[in-house]
């Protein structure tokens, strides 16, 4: 099984990143964009898990690791 | 009085922290591996270095929070040994859960390292009696990850409870509410981000650090 874990600031967290690559987009002329949240994406095989328990799993490794949820946000992809 | 230096991979501010708490204590510092499951008997202070431990992967000190001398860290928290996490040290304990809140990128996105002056809070904790009556204290941050952030209702917490210990008299990184350093419920751990062992003698430029590690010797 494959799984892809998206790690992202939560809304309330001000995201300096972000904010720096929104202001280069501007400055190089796309001047729509706005919000801009930067994040990361965690990929990786996982065997040894039935495919009904896989969600749960990841979301332990998830809280554990792969998050910190005091600043953090996550979402699960599993294909 | 017996301390300990933990040394993570990527750890930097190890020796540093060892040589500026033998001069300002005399205590005897031992060194201590990440990987160890035990710690030295009868310690009375545990320093959670600077540095870029296991390289700042995926979170600064996300990786360092779960090293096997870290099981043995929180033991003696709860036993009510002092723990101070310096910088890198900080972030740990924060990502340990053995303090509130995280540490964000600084709000500038740059790193800054220079002297700043530091609001003492709390006077009459463990890590600051020594400075007396006393309300400022010069010391280094050296930090890009140095932004305190903790949720509004753990702010007002910590805010309430007289756990926030220093202040930047002139925020250098957007810390929330100038948080420079703080403790936790118990009162016997301590993060800041500005490093005492940067200024524990005068030719340091301050030696206002000195006096943090020598607040200790009382209940050593």
């Amino acid at each position: 099984m494959r799984v892809r874990v998206h790690v992202f600031l939560k809304s309330g967290v001000l995201d300096v990143q972000g904010k720096a690559v929104e202001n280069a987009l501007h400055g190089l002329g796309w001047s729509g964009v706005s919000d801009v949240r930067v994040g990361k994406t965690i990929d990786f095989d996982l065997a040894g898990v039935e495919a009904s328990a896989a969600e749960a799993e990841v979301k332990r490794m998830c809280e554990t690791l792969l998050a910190n949820t005091v600043i953090e946000g996550y979402r699960i992809e599993l294909s | 009085m017996k301390a300990a230096v933990v040394v993570f991979p990527g750890s930097n501010c190890d020796r540093d922290c060892k040589v500026a708490v033998e001069r300002s204590t005399g205590a005897s510092v031992s060194m201590v591996w990440h990987a160890e499951t035990a710690l030295p008997a009868g310690l009375d202070l545990i320093v959670l270095p600077g540095g870029f431990s296991y390289g700042d992967y995926l979170r600064c000190g996300a990786m360092a929070a779960l090293s096997p001398v870290m099981t043995e860290v929180r033991r003696a928290a709860e036993r009510g040994v002092a723990v101070v996490g310096i910088c890198n040290g900080f972030q740990v304990l924060c990502e340990s859960g053995l303090l509130p809140g995280a540490l964000l990128r600084n709000m500038a996105l740059k790193y800054v390292c220079k002297p700043v002056e530091l609001v003492i809070v709390q006077p009459e904790t463990r890590f600051t009696r020594a400075f007396g009556s006393r309300r400022r204290a010069v010391m280094t941050v050296g930090n890009g990850e140095g932004a305190y952030f903790a949720d509004a209702e753990t702010l007002s917490r910590i805010e309430g409870e007289g756990q926030v210990v220093f202040r930047y008299a002139e925020n250098p990184n957007g810390s929330l509410n100038d948080i420079a350093g703080l403790i936790n419920a118990g009162g016997n751990v301590l993060g800041l981000m500005p490093h005492p062992d940067r200024a524990f003698e005068p030719e340091l430029g301050s030696a206002d650090g000195a006096l943090l590690f020598q607040s200790l010797l009382e209940t050593a």
